[in-house]
């Protein structure tokens, strides 16, 4: 329940309720603990987690608060694992690399979002997606820079002369970069640029009336989702340990994009929730694959079928996402034998044939 | 230039269709001034163009000593023009405050960099701008919506949220695209009393297009008449509802006397 609120300042706090600060905390204690009990395997399947996480919460950015669609995310994941992983084999050090490969991922984000600020929704789609396949076909082809089909081996990265190597590393790595990137958008979301996200992303049109400037926030906002994304790239380096452009595809474009829709649009947590159900499923199907009948569990394609299945079925029947359940799961205990279908009900919008485009 | 805000020989042509032509007219400080008209006679497309949304295909408009023919529609709101939609333009999927506090945006001058890290300067302004925009709560009797979502609300409710969101911005010409469209008697009556407070507590000049003729007539200096993108008549809001010119543009010839 909300205690009464006394200043302005409570409204601006990151822990806004009471079990924030205990709650998150634990979860973060419990999390730094991980690697001492859980075997190997576990440590590297929640990195990944972490590393999607990272990725989802740049592409939440943009798609979820912004309502600009991208389909050519995986690219600037690419762009960050191979900037991070080329600096690193020419002797610049792990903690000037990482940063580095998050800003050449946010310049890319930069000269891919001014050619594309005028278009929206569907277009905006057609365009990072063809924007994804030149970076692939780039690293394909410019083969002194990544090593092409051969691939490009990444270093191991070292902090104060030590060497940070195995699961445990990539694991810590991953859990620092998502909480400071957790941090920075919550950051985004409660200053003057997270509203003009929201805004732009309602109605571009009073927006501007507002004074947002539209060419402005969006390639910003491009910017610093494909910072976040390339952040993401460079630990995705670490935990694969051998990058290879055709990895960077179209596919993981489209899982990026499920992490946001199946989490939730519009929600941090969901974009969390979305990483965390998208990077486990793999290992889901691997566990049924032998039971299947019909030896479904062989056929070729399971795994992005299933993706498109379940992305479909959460647009139809759950367009909140994870969060959105959550969400009406936690509303349903509170108001226990009072719970009513109408209370997420939403009403329709008004003449909207009439909006200015 | 003469006037607060004036328009010169406006006009806006889509194609061959001239939506507006050769509209002249001057706001003084502190004035409330409607435009009334049949639908489509050019009363929002004379608002797009002073918004920026449209460039105006010829004539000049100059505000408090600014040429804003063809500035850049986002420094509108920071020259101090705000205005309302006819079909209501919200942020639906934030929270009614968020919506006042977008209204705050013209205000804003943190850097990107500082917002990043939410610096001490960004939570001073963040402070500013809340209390700003509970001023305008209080004015507009809006407390007890301020954490609901724009979406839940009900339209009645709504439009006054965005006349809350156009003060926010701290105009000092406020445009108003028809404020009663959608509103009960009621409402409709409270939307006049805010309309009389704005102008003369806040000191706001304001250009409204309205339909409801009551309400014109209740809150208006002046009016100007419009048909077919021209202006028919201006003056009094008696003078120009017995205006001949506009009883036919608007009934379709002349009234007939019954003996």
């Amino acid at each position: 329940m909300n205690r009464l609120k006394t200043s302005y300042e409570q409204d601006l706090r990151l822990a806004r309720r009471r079990w924030d600060v205990p709650c998150y905390g634990l979860l973060l204690v419990a999390l730094l603990l991980v690697p001492q009990f859980a075997s190997t395997f576990y440590v590297g399947e929640i990195s990944f987690v972490f590393i999607y996480s990272i990725a989802g919460v740049g592409l939440m950015l943009l798609t979820g608060y912004t309502g600009l669609v991208s389909l050519g995310h995986a690219a600037f994941l690419g762009i960050g694992a191979y900037a991070n992983a080329i600096l690193l084999a020419n002797g610049v050090p792990f903690a000037l690399s990482l940063p580095l490969s998050g800003l050449i991922a946010a310049f890319a984000g930069v000269v891919i979002g001014i050619p594309t600020l005028r278009m929206s929704g569907l277009y905006l789609a057609i365009a990072t997606l063809a924007f994804g396949s030149i970076v692939i076909l780039v690293g394909e082809k410019w083969h002194s820079l990544t090593g092409g089909f051969d691939g490009f081996p990444v270093p191991h990265p070292s902090v104060l002369g030590y060497v940070l190597e195995g699961p445990s590393a990539v694991y810590y790595m991953a859990l620092g970069v998502l909480v400071a990137v957790l941090l920075v958008a919550m950051n985004i979301l409660r200053a003057p640029l997270g509203r003009a996200m929201v805004a732009i992303r309602d109605s571009e049109i009073s927006a501007q009336s507002m004074g947002i400037n539209l060419a402005f926030y969006k390639t910003v906002v491009f910017a610093i989702s494909a910072g976040i994304t390339g952040l993401a790239g460079a630990l995705f380096g670490h935990y694969v340990r051998h990058l290879a452009p055709d990895s960077f595809g179209i596919l993981l474009s489209i899982q990026l994009v499920t992490i946001v829709f199946i989490g939730g649009l519009g929600s941090l947590h969901g974009a969390v929730f979305g990483a965390a159900f998208v990077a486990m499923l793999p290992q889901a199907i691997a566990l049924v694959r032998d039971d299947l009948p019909f030896g479904m569990g062989r056929l070729p394609g399971l795994e992005p079928s299933l993706f498109g299945l379940i992305l479909v079925l959460v647009i139809m029947f759950e367009p909140s996402g994870i969060h959105g359940r959550w969400l009406k799961t936690k509303r349903w205990f509170k108001s226990f034998p009072l719970h009513k279908r109408a209370a997420f009900r939403r009403q329709k919008t008004y003449a909207k044939s009439d909006r200015l485009r | 230039m003469s006037g607060y805000f004036s328009s010169r020989d406006l006009a806006m042509r889509f194609g061959g269709i001239r939506a507006v032509e050769g509209v002249s007219f001057d706001v003084q400080r502190g004035e409330v001034f409607s435009i009334i008209g049949p639908n489509g006679a050019g009363k929002t497309t004379i608002f797009n163009m002073i918004s920026r949304i449209y460039t105006p295909s010829g004539g000049t408009l100059h505000f408090d000593g600014h040429d804003i023919t063809r500035i850049a529609p986002h420094r509108i709101a920071g020259l101090g023009i705000a205005r309302t939609f006819q079909n209501i333009e919200l942020f639906a999927n934030a929270s009614l405050l968020q919506n006042l506090l977008i209204g705050r945006h013209c205000h804003s001058s943190v850097s990107v960099l500082s917002q990043l890290g939410f610096l001490p300067n960004v939570r001073r302004a963040e402070v500013e701008h809340r209390k700003r925009a509970e001023e305008v709560i209080e004015f507009l009797g809006l407390q007890r919506n301020r954490d609901q979502l724009i979406a839940n609300l009900p339209y009645g409710v709504r439009k006054v949220v965005e006349l809350g969101r156009a003060l926010c911005t701290q105009p000092k010409l406020l445009l108003l695209d028809e404020p009663s469209s959608g509103l009960n008697v009621e409402e409709t009556d409270e939307m006049a009393f805010w309309i009389e407070d704005i102008k003369k507590d806040l000191g706001i000049t304001i250009i409204m297009v309205e339909h409801d003729m009551k309400l014109v007539s209740a809150v208006s200096d002046r009016v100007m008449a419009l048909n077919q993108g021209r202006i028919l008549a201006m003056g009094t809001s008696a003078q120009v509802q017995s205006d001949p010119e506009v009883i036919r543009a608007y009934i379709g010839g002349e009234p007939e006397v019954v003996s």
